[in-house]
């Protein structure tokens, strides 16, 4: 027998730690030898914490674990009678997790992350170790475009023509580089599969280096996942100890060895040819692209970057031959893909589901709908280059081509989802503001052009629109697509266009009325106290910064909206819900 | 002549112990001493708790390039910080996902319970925030991080009491 928590960072988040001490400290007292393994994470970020018992084929899973619950999981594995079937995980929470179809994700919630062991059970380095022993370089690259497999790391490029370049290449050293920069906010697969499998990202990474030529691997992961770089670290340790990273790999001449870099912040780097510049101690700059990276990369040699995902699924690939991999998904995207459930979504978390599913079936699907049961407006797909793909058009299909028709790109893989009190004008700001603030500065289209749409929005936002105002938005817009070296400033304009295109009229409505109807435009709003609800408390007028409210005590109290600075403070405080916001 | 940056200031004001950061700056000898600049920085604001000017100054002639340079990568990546921080870090996410839910509340409530824009000390010396763009908790969202420590699912509430712990907990102590 064996109890497991998740601890992922999210876990983490959730108070996995303390479940994971107090279950030990138990297990301990009442002198039971039972191991407390951690995990990774399972993807129901929704029900962390998450405990699972396993005893011989059957495993018991409780979710929303607090401390009570886990007194009674004790209670449980102690034979005395418990409470514990109250926090089983749900039946219909089961089929969610049954209805995907797991490969990047297939040992992460499953195994643990620290114990190479685990790994190895389930096939682990069987792969790699097939590939040295019998195939060719140019059979692994066959196999990998059997699959069909291409990059998960935003623009989806065909993994094996990068590998074949890289390894055309003349000159060397070549090196493999593993992009876990993940800037896209609002997407989280690569920190969850390097803090939940990080073997299989080095295995991923070892076939890609036999496969190019390569005897030096690097994993450029970003500042802000601390706990990915410690397992990652812990994982490469482990690896060599067992041989299975260092000069002679089985026996071969094959030799190869990985080392991670912490990035220090800034989006621009998770691109390819800032990322190589970041690497080399310079700052995060694009270059202009050819020569590509299989070309002229790391230290001007040629080097083959692949996403984290994208690695983690080629020790699968060639386990089970290309060809079931391509037997899922659609006719140009083949395979599986993960997504990050998270904003106004009810069961927000990770999932992986072939390509080829609609939008809304991951929504109202593993996504449990949207929350407190208000309506769907919008998923956005693709951060800060993609674009917002509305309700309406929630049928299309998830694969590279349709969601590029929609103005949208697949991207990460990033889907937040909105509800009604989502403001467009505001998420297109937002977008800018994010894109703005990261240009590196290079391009002035990108640099200045970004900044200029920005006021633009914001004064947009603040009631200060102007006619031609989204005139200006779409002029500039062309602009910095035409007039920027790479993707992050060609794809800046994108959130604006996307909400554009499909909520003109929300655009229309700031400008023209002044009108912000999803609430969230704060200069836009009136604030009113109902007469009959409020009770004269006075706790409005003490937090009231323009001292705009006034009245008796246990009176109705009034707004003189000539003073009213629109913080939302009164509305914030009121108990009794008498502030109307219009 | 030139535009004398790279002209040799010293170490002043009270004075850092560079000898801490020796084993790293051996570690990125030679060839390698370039492509380590970052990690060098990085270990050095670990160390120090920031990047004065003066060591900045002294990095670049230990690894061999202008201090401007070294000026140049410090001022591009936002991890760096060239004035001092509190002593606990709060990094708010204003990410996507949190944006959706609510992060710009929860930075007021944060501003409101330190007292304290982004970037600066708290008067205790305890705190200083800032804000970032993912923490990659996004299903939590919003989200802070302390330290090592993710708080997730945050409300106005929520965020200010955290804070306040913290400092009971340092003020107590
Ligand atoms: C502005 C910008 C940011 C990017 N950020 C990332 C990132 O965070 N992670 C990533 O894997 N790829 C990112 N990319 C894509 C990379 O340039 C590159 O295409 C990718 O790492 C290649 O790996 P793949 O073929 O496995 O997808 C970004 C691209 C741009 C233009
Ligand atoms: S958007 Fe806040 S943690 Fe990702």
């Amino acid at each position: 027998m064996r109890v497991t928590v998740g601890k992922g960072s999210c876990g983490i988040a959730a108070g996995a730690s303390e479940i994971w001490e107090r279950l030990r400290a138990g297990l301990r007292e009442s002198g039971i030898d039972c191991a407390v393994a951690v995990t990774g994470c399972i993807g129901m970020c929704y029900l962390e914490p998450v405990v699972n018992i396993e005893d011989g084929a059957e495993t018991l899973t409780f979710v929303k674990v607090d401390a009570g619950a886990a007194d009674e999981i004790l209670k449980r594995l102690r034979g005395e009678e418990n409470d514990a079937a109250r926090y089983a995980i749900r039946p219909e929470d089961v089929r969610l997790l049954h209805s995907q179809r797991r490969i990047a994700l297939r040992n992460c919630g499953v195994i643990d992350p620290e114990c190479i062991d685990e790994y190895i059970a389930r096939e682990g380095y069987a792969a790699i170790e097939t590939c040295v022993r019998s195939l060719t370089p140019e059979a692994v690259i066959e196999e990998i475009k059997t699959s069909g497999l291409s990059g998960r790391g935003g623009a989806g490029f065909p993994t094996w023509f990068k590998w074949d370049a890289a390894r055309r290449s003349p000159g060397g050293p070549k090196y493999i580089i593993c992009n876990a920069d993940e800037g896209d906010p609002g997407a989280f697969m690569d920190r969850a599969v390097i803090e939940g499998d990080p073997h299989a990202v080095i295995e991923g990474m070892m076939i890609a280096a036999y496969a190019v030529g390569s005897g030096e691997g690097i994993v450029y992961v970003r500042a802000e996942y601390p706990l990915a770089i410690v397992r990652l670290e812990h994982a490469l340790k482990q690896a060599r100890e067992r041989g299975l990273l260092g000069d002679s790999l089985f026996g071969s001449g094959f030799g190869f060895d990985i080392r991670i870099k912490a990035g220090a912040g800034a989006f621009v780097c998770g691109e390819e040819t800032a990322l190589i510049a970041s690497l080399e101690g310079e700052r995060g700059m694009p270059r202009l692209k050819p020569p590509f990276p299989a070309q002229k990369g790391y230290r001007g040699k040629p080097s083959n970057i692949n996403n984290v995902e994208t690695y983690a699924n080629v020790p699968w690939i060639l386990r089970n031959g290309g060809a079931a991999f391509a037997a899922m998904g659609t006719e140009h995207s083949k395979g599986t893909k993960v997504f990050a459930l998270t904003g106004k979504i009810a069961k927000g978390g990770l999932i992986e589901v072939p390509m080829g599913k609609t939008i809304r079936e991951i929504v109202s699907g593993e996504g449990g709908g949207i929350k407190d049961g208000k309506a769907f407006k919008a998923v956005q797909m693709g951060g800060p280059s993609g674009g917002c793909i509305p309700e309406a058009l929630a049928d299309t299909q998830i694969d590279y081509r349709s969601l590029a028709a929609t103005g949208a790109i697949m991207g990460s893989g990033g889907m937040v989802v909105m509800d009604e009190s989502t403001c467009m004008v505001d998420m297109a700001r937002f977008f800018l503001d994010f894109t703005c603030k990261e240009s590196c500065g290079k391009c002035p289209h990108c640099r200045i052009g970004t900044r200029r749409m920005l006021e633009i929005l914001e004064r947009v936002c603040a009631g200060e629109g102007r006619e031609g105002d989204i005139e200006l938005l779409e002029e500039l817009a062309g602009q910095i697509r035409d007039g920027s070296l790479c993707q992050l400033g060609m794809t800046a304009p994108n959130p604006v266009l996307t909400t554009l295109r499909y909520f003109r009229h929300e655009y229309e409505d700031h400008i023209r009325h002044k009108r912000c109807t999803a609430r969230q435009c704060k200069p836009l709003l009136t604030y009113a106290i109902d007469g009959e609800k409020c009770t004269g408390c006075t706790l409005c007028a003490r937090q009231c910064p323009g001292r705009a409210i006034t009245g008796q005590v246990r009176k109705p109290h009034e707004i003189d909206m000539s003073k009213c600075v629109k913080c939302g403070k009164c509305a914030d405080v009121c108990r009794f819900d008498a502030v109307e916001v219009n | 002549m030139g535009c004398g940056c790279a002209e040799r200031r010293e170490l002043s004001g009270p004075a850092l112990d560079t000898a801490l950061l020796e084993p790293y700056l051996a570690e990125y000898k030679d060839s390698e001493a370039k492509g380590g600049l970052i990690a060098i920085l990085q270990k050095a604001q670990d160390i120090y708790g920031y990047l004065p000017e003066e060591l900045l100054t002294y990095i670049a002639r230990r690894v061999g390039v202008k201090p401007a340079k070294v000026m140049g990568v410090v001022t591009f990546y936002t991890q760096f910080r060239l004035k001092p921080a509190g002593k606990h870090l709060v990094l708010l996410c204003q990410g996507t996902a949190c944006h959706v839910n609510g992060s710009a509340e929860i930075e007021g409530a944060v501003r409101d319970a330190l007292g304290a824009e982004e970037g600066e000390i708290t008067g205790n010396g305890l705190f200083t925030y800032t804000n970032v763009a993912c923490l990659g908790c996004c299903s939590l969202s919003p989200v802070m991080m302390i330290g090592d420590k993710t708080y997730g699912g945050l409300t106005k509430d929520k965020a200010a009491a955290i804070l306040k712990d913290i400092e009971r907990e340092e003020t107590s102590g």
